[in-house]
């Protein structure tokens, strides 16, 4: 039951041979058995979880079901999830008990989901380890000693160490891909503006997109269904027709032309994955697809523009933490200002003042020019060079990260060695394209290697038909670690 | 351009972070590492490139000029760190 997919879940829960509640309780045993191991979960609450299979149960039994109906989803804790704790991995909101549920957690509740528990995550989302959280790092369920990736750690652990069949993350410059492909599962970020902002903990607006993790592309469609929809709530949501994300998985891949960047195969790339990554194209041949050179001339640019328009972004976003109507406030202090002094310094951790640090510095008079709007020209000519290469491919592959998973404590005292990362994820966000990451395959030491996809502006369905495509004559989505004894 | 100790510390004082001196030096070696990355950015000509500050090229959207929220007020204040008689409490800034 634990190492099912979605789909299959879905079809018990329908034919009535498990209950929500059954299944509920099952996936809840499993993270009380392993949480403590790997730290992805923040919160988990039993009464409430319960509380929504049974619902689900009722729903189902007065034939209202939807294919996710009364299934356990894991939920990043940057959604506000009403009368859950909702910290978005921060001291600044360890006693935030949200109000209100986010646009996506409104979705995943009109379908009848259950809410399994609410993921570990970097501190506001800004790492790409997980050793930024308040509530300590997250555990590679292929290696403990390794971080799973971040912010979306525990979303990613979650469904890897299967505490729960899929879970939600959000992606600002490899947030879902990068942990996606270093615990080995499938992990999809929309083209932006198809998933709701509202309701989800801000860090750099314009590039802040939520999408879903789970062991299969044809189970990242199934969420995909439910997570992608305008929300008026949301000043850059897209109001589209919908779409079955699910429509085109059975395609052939015949005549598919695969854009390789040359950029991405070279120094700094590790031999492990780049041969992993090398054999999974091979298989794409073989499946009919032809490959073709292509060049993103300015993707060195893209961690150096990313590193001054995000935090701008996030020192903005973050000015609301003040300590005067949510969130942490100093115990002590002498007036206003101290006050707003103290609470920031207290609530926020090393790397998000980091952050807010060098976003001020940008925006700052006299600076503003140099950086700021420099760093915007260069994100247009980063979006032009995806232009340039979609007009000779369809779809553009490579490594999702220059490495496998890395020992924890190996980057976390250096930011710039832990940046460079998210050297191949970052400028899909920077020009709102669509990114995911599957698996493909081991490097070094057993660790999972996954292999980028990025699509055209809405080409989500052709993505994930390739993915799906792949999945279909390869077995590395459904490989579990081998300390995964009792599966 | 290299970053001073006290850049450091106007930037902390405008972010409102209250920063002490060991803090202060182990942020400027830091930030001057992520820095010497954030240069890379000068060695391109950009001066014919239109800044880019959105992934969509979209407007924005206008609504109707309607109340679309209900009073929370005590919803809200349940979380918030000091209250009293629906008033949000911080220290006091006239004298």
């Amino acid at each position: 039951m634990l190492n099912s997919s979605l789909h299959q879940l879905s079809a018990l829960i329908a034919a009535k041979k498990i209950s929500s509640v059954e299944l509920t309780n099952e996936f809840l045993t499993r993270v009380k058995a392993q949480n403590p191991v790997y730290n992805a979960f923040i919160t988990v609450n039993e009464e409430m979880s319960l509380a929504q299979a049974q619902a689900a149960d009722a729903m189902i039994a007065s034939g209202q079901g939807h294919p996710l109906t009364g299934i356990p989803i894991a939920q990043k804790d940057i959604f506000c999830t009403k009368g859950w704790l909702t910290t978005c991995g921060s001291k600044m909101l360890s006693n935030f008990i949200s109000p209100y549920d986010a646009g996506v957690i409104e979705r995943f509740n009109t379908v009848g989901a259950v809410n399994i528990g609410k993921t570990n995550m970097d501190e506001f989302a800004m790492g790409s380890s997980n050793e930024t959280s308040f509530y300590g790092p997250v555990r590679n369920p292929w290696d403990i000693t390794t971080v799973p990736g971040g912010s979306s750690g525990g979303s990613a652990c979650a469904v890897a160490a299967r505490m729960a069949p899929a879970a939600t993350g959000t992606d600002t410059g490899g947030s879902i891909r990068q942990p996606a492909a270093l615990c080995g599962i499938s992990g999809i970020k929309p083209t932006y503006g198809l998933v709701s902002r509202y309701g989800m903990i801000a860090f750099a607006s314009s590039l802040d997109q939520a999408g879903p993790m789970a062991k299969s592309a044809e189970d990242l469609a199934l969420m995909m269904n439910v997570m992608v929809g305008f929300d008026t709530r949301d000043s850059t949501s897209l109001q589209r027709a919908p779409e079955d994300y699910s429509r085109d998985l059975a395609k052939p891949l015949q005549g598919l032309r695969i854009g390789l960047p040359k950029e991405y195969f070279v120094e700094g790339l590790s031999s492990d994955v780049s041969s992993a990554v090398e054999l999974a194209i091979a298989e794409y041949r073989k499946l009919g697809a032809e490959t073709v050179e292509v060049s993103l001339p300015n993707t060195k640019l893209s961690i150096p523009v990313y590193y001054v328009l995000a935090p701008a972004e996030a020192s903005s976003n973050l000015s609301r933490y003040d300590g005067v109507r949510y969130g942490h406030r100093a115990p002590e202090y002498v007036d206003l200002n101290d006050m707003y002094q103290k609470s920031r310094a207290q609530g926020f951790g090393a790397e998000v003042k980091r952050r807010i640090l060098i976003g001020t510095y940008v925006l700052s008079h006299g600076y503003y020019d140099a950086y700021y709007i420099q760093a915007q020209k260069l994100r247009r000519l980063i979006a032009q060079d995806f232009s340039e290469a979609f007009k000779r491919c369809d779809i553009i592959m490579g490594p999702t990260t220059p490495t496998t998973s890395f020992p924890l404590g190996e980057k976390s005292g250096d930011p710039v060695k832990m940046y460079l990362s998210d050297t191949y994820t970052i400028a899909t966000n920077l020009a709102g394209l669509p990114g995911m990451s599957i698996p493909a395959g081991f490097g070094n030491n057993n660790r999972p290697v996954g292999l980028h996809i990025i699509g055209n502006y809405f080409a989500e369905a052709q993505m994930l038909n390739a993915a799906h495509q792949y999945q279909q004559v390869t077995d590395w989505h459904i490989r579990i670690p081998d300390t995964l004894t009792d599966l | 351009m290299s970053l001073t100790l006290d850049d450091i510390k106007r930037v902390a004082n405008l972010a409102c972070i209250e920063t002490s001196e060991t803090e202060a030096a182990a942020a400027l070696v830091h930030l001057s590492g992520i820095f010497s990355l954030i240069e890379q950015m000068q060695a391109v000509d950009t001066s014919t490139v239109k800044p880019m500050s959105h992934a969509q090229d979209v407007m924005q959207r206008l609504r109707d000029d309607m109340i679309t929220e209900s009073d929370q007020r005590e919803l809200f204040q349940s979380i918030a760190p000091k209250t009293e008689s629906g008033l949000y409490l911080v220290p006091k800034v006239l004298e």
